[in-house]
């Protein structure tokens, strides 16, 4: 019964934010609900005994990329009007992608439900019952798709490399730390001793 | 079956017990914070030879709590054009995130309110939420120095986490386990069973890469909890007082208590994961623990624990009083230049020894 609470007020916080995400007036309100969602959708991950997967969604999603969300949403200058305007011109095709989705989401649930693919399989359960999941995953991913996650990998370091060189500026003419220099440095190349001859004067010429 | 045991058994008796659990521990992380704030005063002062606060009750010990009640007392003052349910939710939420991590930490064999067995990934999950509150209060002020404040802390705790998370998954590799529980019983014994010594028998060679990753994570927790040298997001000489220049009141006292609780479970979890946790360093059957009872060894080992973590606290307070603040841009080359690369080699060259030095 406790649990068939927990997953009722998770599902319905997770649903309620989800909604709030698309009609919130505020884009960082909007953001904000998103990581909500997020968090109760690790809870239900909870429930199903996936902690691994839930503690791995708020780790990435929640403390990684909903930050950097954030942090572009509250920098950009949103003017809410001109956001309202496109309402109405998008609403078909919003609505068309959105029965799109409804019915992927239908089918998925019901394939779920009756097993799926996997239906005659017996793999979904561990092999052994005192494994835990994380090392059920590990098992998975390392020995059977060993080659496809090093490939999903490799598309994420090229993407990565991608990105950082579209936006890397090498600017001419703008001072930076040398920290090799500044800790290169000694008494013998940092300052300059004269012998400065006693009761002669300054000549100002010489000093330059 | 005894009608005790089954009574704790049943949901009821769970619940009761598991309530009483957290109490504890909270009002613990409570007091400790109380008395650790006016710790890092005194030696604040003392290093600049000062007195610190010393009015307040004998030597000044009831100075925390004097400036908890001028806090409540205050008038909490909101400004006008901030967002007024974001800018209370923010000091909440990191008062929040800062005491459930401690459902984990255990404090002595079976001492635990939660024993987890992704315990470490809980705490990673949770101790990155805790920027939302920076974020959040420094957004919702409506001004800019708060902003700028709280831009510059969601960039460096984003950086820090990363290394730390790397530093993490060295001692995970040699404890072959998540659960906090099982990794400090893995160091017990002589202190180099401790990881940052390299996890005894075996490991002992890893010592060359783990001790360094001690300083790393040490000095990562520095930045990650907002400490000086790092406390750029406060940066008074720049910044006024960063993300909390609008708060007043219980709202920043929240804030104030969230970051001190953030910190006291850092020092916990430097001597959690690399230093013992509650081991004392020495074999404890040359003092028979095994004959006392049950709650005296592990009273025993709380004490121990807290010793640790008060001297990684102490620490803590040392590097605040004695090194300059650090520049942004040294602060992103340290963490990205540094401590990444570093810490991704560490975890090469101690997954390396695992598989082929010791075997799986």
């Amino acid at each position: 019964m406790l649990q068939g609470i927990a997953f009722y007020l998770l599902a319905t916080v997770a649903v309620v934010s989800a909604l709030l995400v698309v009609t919130a007036r505020n884009p960082v309100h909007s953001v904000l609900f998103l990581i909500l969602a997020f968090f109760s959708s690790a809870g239900l991950f909870v429930l199903l005994g996936a902690e691994f997967l839930a503690m791995l969604l708020v780790v990435v999603y929640v403390g990684a990329v909903a930050v950097l969300f954030l942090f572009v949403v509250m920098m950009l200058d949103v003017d809410f009007v001109r956001l309202r305007e496109g309402f109405a011109r998008y609403l078909p095709f919003a609505l068309v992608i959105a029965a799109v989705l409804l019915t992927e989401m239908i089918l998925i649930s019901l394939a779920v439900v009756n097993g799926g693919a996997a239906a005659g399989l017996d793999t979904l359960t561990p092999a052994t019952p005192e494994a835990s999941n994380i090392e059920v995953i590990g098992r998975v991913l390392y020995t059977d798709y060993v080659y496809i996650f090093q490939a999903a990998g490799i598309v994420l370091l090229i993407a990565m490399i991608g990105a950082i060189v579209l936006t890397l500026r090498h600017k001419p003419g703008v001072k930076r730390q040398s920290v090799a220099t500044q800790v290169g440095r000694d008494a013998k190349t940092a300052i300059e001793i004269k012998a400065a001859v006693t009761g002669a004067g300054l000549n100002p010429e010489e000093l330059r | 079956m005894d009608p005790t045991t089954s009574f704790w058994t049943t949901p009821v008796g769970w619940t009761l017990a598991t309530t009483g659990a957290i109490v504890l521990v909270t009002v613990g992380v409570l007091i400790s914070v109380a008395f650790l704030l006016l710790a890092d005063r005194k030696i604040w002062a003392a290093v600049m030879m000062r007195k610190g606060p010393n009015v307040v009750g004998p030597f000044g010990l009831l100075q925390s709590f004097a400036d908890m009640i001028k806090f409540v007392l205050k008038e909490i003052v909101v400004p006008a054009g901030a967002d007024k349910a974001v800018f209370l939710l923010a000091p909440i939420i990191t008062v929040i995130t800062a005491f459930i991590v401690w459902a984990v930490i255990p404090f002595a064999p079976g001492w635990v309110i939660s024993d987890l067995n992704v315990g470490i990934l809980y705490v990673f999950a949770i101790s990155s939420l805790g920027v939302y509150g920076i974020i959040m209060g420094g957004w919702a002020s409506n001004s800019k120095y708060p902003f700028l404040g709280s831009l510059r802390s969601a960039a460096q705790m984003v950086s820090y986490e990363v290394s730390i998370g790397l530093v993490i998954v060295n001692v995970i590799i040699l404890a072959g386990t998540m659960n906090l529980t099982a990794i400090v019983l893995q160091q017990q014994g002589w202190i180099w069973n401790w990881f940052a010594f390299g996890g005894g028998a075996g490991t002992w060679p890893t010592v060359l890469v783990m001790f360094p990753m001690a300083i790393i994570f040490f000095v990562s927790a520095l930045a990650e909890t907002n400490r000086p040298p790092f406390d750029l997001p406060e940066a008074e000489s720049e910044l006024v007082a960063g993300y909390q220049v609008e708060y007043s009141s219980t709202p920043y006292l929240l804030f104030m208590m969230g970051e001190y609780v953030n910190i006291i479970f850092m020092c916990a979890m430097i001597s959690l994961l690399f230093f013992g946790g509650w081991n004392p360093g020495f074999d404890v059957s040359l003092i028979g623990l095994e004959t006392w009872p049950e709650w005296a060894a592990n009273l025993f080992y709380l004490v121990v624990l807290s010793l640790k973590i008060v001297f990684w606290f102490f620490m803590f307070a040392m590097v605040k009083t004695f090194v300059p603040r650090y520049r942004y841009d040294q602060l992103m080359r340290l963490g990205w230049k540094i401590f990444l690369p570093t810490s991704l080699v560490a975890v090469v060259a101690v997954s390396a020894w695992r598989v082929f030095v010791v075997g799986s």
